[in-house]
């Protein structure tokens, strides 16, 4: 079904790109025909067909409803086939925040056109004038003659023909009825019964349990194994093509026992020992590669040398940020099964088609006999986009001739999974005596360009990226590197403001010219009673805010920091947020809320520990994410912008929060943190 | 040891032939197909495999199926009853309380737990008590929110800790 072709490298920049990406040609929606995207059942019920998944931003309900919108059907008759690449079609993947903007009006367009060809058949059957006719509840009604007909009667259950047409009148968003409402997700009965089935619940008949064996460290060589007692085990089928080795069993029990009695050695290569990380990624610089090579990494304005001297007050700070791992609680899983050559794969993957394409590679077989299924996933923030496990599993089955479910285990998870990059960011700043910013620089090393350039208005700036030699392997996170970036920028503002004795808010809307990043942190700081009050003793307040993929997230936040322990508590968390016209209320409160808790990971503890090519915290009991006892109060300001095309939502809310945090614990300590985490172990001596 | 040949799981006996040193997870997610109950972690960090055991919430990921027979174990697949969710279950699905929901099993099952045990419980009961159950996705103020409509939904209704 892949109506058009993407190289890898634009699949990927388009990953990478942001917003540019999004108008890039090879973003367009694949395939014009009506009836790929939604058929209307002789029942009149609806079947919309999306390669978008779910991993728990709750696009299933959202673009549900901007379907029941626009055809004008209740949202209980729209079941949406999302994430199978032999029914859904052609999509480069779910990140990057485009569903809304792009996937969700596309099926706007597809509805819409469906409307009107089902207005115009009524309006033939009936003779009248098409546009006297409303189309209403799953129902065509002549409100002349009161006459009305089912939608499922009308085309008898057969498919519409023709084109998504790119000029459907499609609804404002000041006259949405469906969109625009909190409607509840349209799969929760499934959720909370335990009924909906992951990848990992999903079984065959004959099916077994695999398990791969896992070498000791990163890029380490297989030299030799014996997998004789694992051979004999009953029921065990040990499987090796080349380097790779599993085995399939009966259950995970026996799978883990035949691995653990196989003797194997390895050759390790040698690798960047603990404690040497931003040193290494500053002084290794690399060419970029691949799609990297279409990343733009510089943006130079004015002259820096002159603004630095006409600058009153010159401030230079570095700051860093740790690998982290997405633990999503569902790990990497696949379901593989082999019929008559043809492949057929249930992963919980973000790239459906990117993994057919993965799959097909490395068994050797074309794409057409590969099919990939996403079931709704249990969570992905990015971390989901490549096929090993997919692979795996296809291997195992082969060659055990059998369908093999593989679960990757929670150290599997965090060892060779990816991270979010590391990276240095060195900043530059000079200010005139009066709060002007006069001159920017500012060098990211290995984290990555997202949000790197400033929305302060400077007359002179020199901003680039720097590609490094990344000593684990690193990918996507929810909002890239606009988490990195947006703290380093924030952190620096605030030591700005300290310095000149400015309150951190004026001196940000003083050099701020963005309406709608104003209204933002205007916004957030009116509800927290920013300057209304001072902080309670051992309490700080700070603020943070920046925009990205087309939104704008402003953030206040209070702290306490108990001197004796040094545990560091975020109380309050006001944050607020401009996506434009909001599609789901109470579902953007879920995101907001939800990416602040994610946040905290990152901003205060969170961060990969590894030696030589080893990952040392890779469980929960030594990876600290964030849980019940770390929840502050949270408040959320919704700006509803009826007036701006709906930006996505499950990313740049998660911007933000370790700034305002930082600068929080500077307000109650004078103590400046500038590397994330920021208090790994309670606030650092 | 001998293998394991009974289990009492959501009021019913299972039929089952296994080795007791396997966990109850694996026996309830794989072999009687109660898939509700999910794999996180494998050492009791995440709670996601959380059920109750003669009415304790117990990760049964750390469970040997040798230590739960004989014991009462209820599943979030045996919360519903007579085709009525749990009120917690409504309560979830009320409030909201889930983004992807690979959690909200385990969330709910010790939610249960707490009900049974405090049917009135504060938000600082609720948040120490839960503390062994993580959401990545960040929902913990909605299940805190979930949890306490469902305790007064429970209250007015005369049922209070209601039956696992």
């Amino acid at each position: 079904m892949s109506e058009i072709e993407l190289t890898p490298e634009q699949e990927a920049a388009s990953e990478s790109g942001g917003a540019r990406a999004r108008r890039a040609p090879w973003s367009q929606p694949a395939t014009p025909s009506l009836d790929s995207w939604l058929r209307i059942h002789r029942d009149g019920t609806v079947t919309v067909y999306t390669g978008k998944v779910e991993v728990g931003q709750n696009i299933r309900t959202s673009l549900t409803q901007a379907v029941a919108e626009e055809l004008r059907v209740p949202v209980e008759a729209v079941r949406l086939v999302m994430g199978d690449t032999d029914l859904t079609p052609f999509d480069m993947g779910t990140f990057g925040s485009m569903t809304t903007p792009l996937m969700a009006s596309h099926l706007r367009k597809a509805a819409a056109t469906a409307r009107e060809i089902l207005i115009a058949r009524a309006a033939r059957r009936w003779k009248v004038d098409p546009s006297t006719l409303d189309a209403v509840d799953g129902r065509l009604v002549d409100p002349a003659s009161g006459r009305s007909i089912d939608f499922g009667k009308l085309t008898a259950g057969r498919k519409l023909g023709g084109i998504v047409r790119d000029d459907a009148a499609t609804t404002p968003a000041s006259r949405w009825k469906v969109a625009g409402t909190s409607v509840p997700k349209v799969d929760g009965a499934a959720v909370v019964t335990g009924r909906h089935r992951y990848t990992p619940d999903i079984k065959l008949p004959g099916m077994l349990y695999g398990k791969v064996l896992r070498p000791p460290a990163f890029g380490a060589e297989l030299v030799s194994v014996d997998t004789e007692a694992a051979e004999k085990m009953t029921g065990v089928k040990v499987v090796r093509e080349d380097s790779f080795v599993g085995v399939a069993a009966p259950d995970r029990f026996t799978a883990m026992r035949a691995i653990a009695a196989m003797q194997a050695e390895w050759r390790a290569p040698r690798q960047l020992p603990s404690g040497q990380l931003f040193e290494h990624l500053k002084t290794h610089p690399v060419e970029p590669e691949g799609y990297h090579r279409f990343i733009p990494t510089r943006f130079q304005r004015g002259d820096l040398a002159e603004g630095f001297a006409a600058a009153q007050q010159v401030l230079e700070r570095s700051y860093t940020v740790a690998y982290i791992a997405h633990a999503p609680l569902e790990t990497r899983a696949a379901l593989a099964r082999w019929e008559n050559g043809e492949l057929t794969v249930w992963t919980g993957t973000q790239r459906p088609f990117g993994v057919r394409g993965e799959l097909a590679a490395a068994l050797g077989i074309p794409e057409e006999r590969v099919r990939v299924l996403v079931p709704d996933t249990g969570s992905g923030y990015g971390g989901k986009h490549t096929g090993e496990v997919a692979i795996e599993s296809a291997r195992l089955s082969r060659g055990a001739g059998k369908p093999v479910s593989l679960t990757w285990t929670r150290e599997e998870e965090f060892t060779w999974a990816y991270f979010r990059n590391a990276g240095v960011i060195d900043i530059k700043s000079g200010v005139r005596s009066d709060g002007t910013i006069i001159a920017w620089e500012f060098h990211n090393y290995n984290s990555g360009p997202e949000a790197m350039y400033t929305p302060y208005a400077v007359p002179n700036q020199y901003i680039q990226f720097h590609f490094a030699d990344s000593p684990l392997r690193q990918g996507s996170y929810r909002a890239l590197a606009a988490t990195a970036n947006v703290f380093a920028r924030e952190t620096h503002m605030d030591e700005i403001a300290r310095a000149m004795g400015m309150d951190p808010l004026s001196f940000r809307l003083k050099n701020l010219q963005s309406p709608r990043l104003r209204a933002v942190f205007e916004a957030a700081a009116d509800r927290f009673g920013w300057g209304k009050a001072k902080p309670p003793e051992g309490h700080g307040f700070g603020i943070a805010g920046g925009f990205e993929k087309d939104s704008y997230v402003a953030i206040c936040a209070e702290v306490a920091v108990d001197m004796r322990s040094r545990r560091v508590r975020i109380v309050r968390v006001v944050e607020a947020f401009d996506c434009g016209a909001v599609v789901n209320p109470d579902g953007l409160r879920n995101q907001i809320e939800g990416s602040i808790v994610q946040a905290i990971g990152g901003a205060l503890f969170e961060r990969i520990e590894f030696d030589e090519g080893k990952i040392l915290n890779p469980r929960f009991s030594q990876y600290r994410v964030p849980r019940f006892s770390d929840l502050p109060a949270i408040e959320t300001i919704l700006i509803d912008r009826k007036d701006v095309p709906s930006a996505g939502a499950g990313e740049t809310p998660i911007v933000g929060l370790a700034p305002a945090v930082g600068n929080a614990i500077f307000d109650a300590t004078g103590i400046r943190l500038r590397s994330m985490p920021l208090a790994p172990n309670g606030l650092p001596s | 040891m001998p293998s394991i040949t009974r289990l009492h799981v959501n009021g019913a006996i299972r039929r089952v032939r296994v080795d007791p040193n396997r966990s109850l997870l694996s026996v309830l997610h794989d072999d009687l197909d109660l898939t509700g109950t999910k794999y996180g972690c494998g050492e009791g960090q995440c709670g996601a495999c959380m059920v109750l055991i003669d009415g304790e919430p117990t990760p049964s990921c750390q469970t040997s199926v040798g230590e739960a027979a004989g014991k009462q174990i209820v599943t979030i697949e045996g919360l519903a009853r007579d085709g009525q969710l749990h009120p917690l279950q409504r309560a979830f699905l009320e409030v909201e309380a889930m983004q992807c929901g690979y959690c909200t099993p385990g969330m709910i099952v010790s939610g249960v737990g707490l009900l049974l045990k405090n049917p009135n419980p504060t938000e600082e009961e609720i948040m120490r008590h839960m503390e062994r159950n993580l959401c990545r996705c960040g929902t913990y103020g909605r299940v805190v929110r979930a949890i306490r409509v469902a305790a007064a939904n429970m209250q007015a209704l005369g049922s209070p800790g209601g039956t696992p």
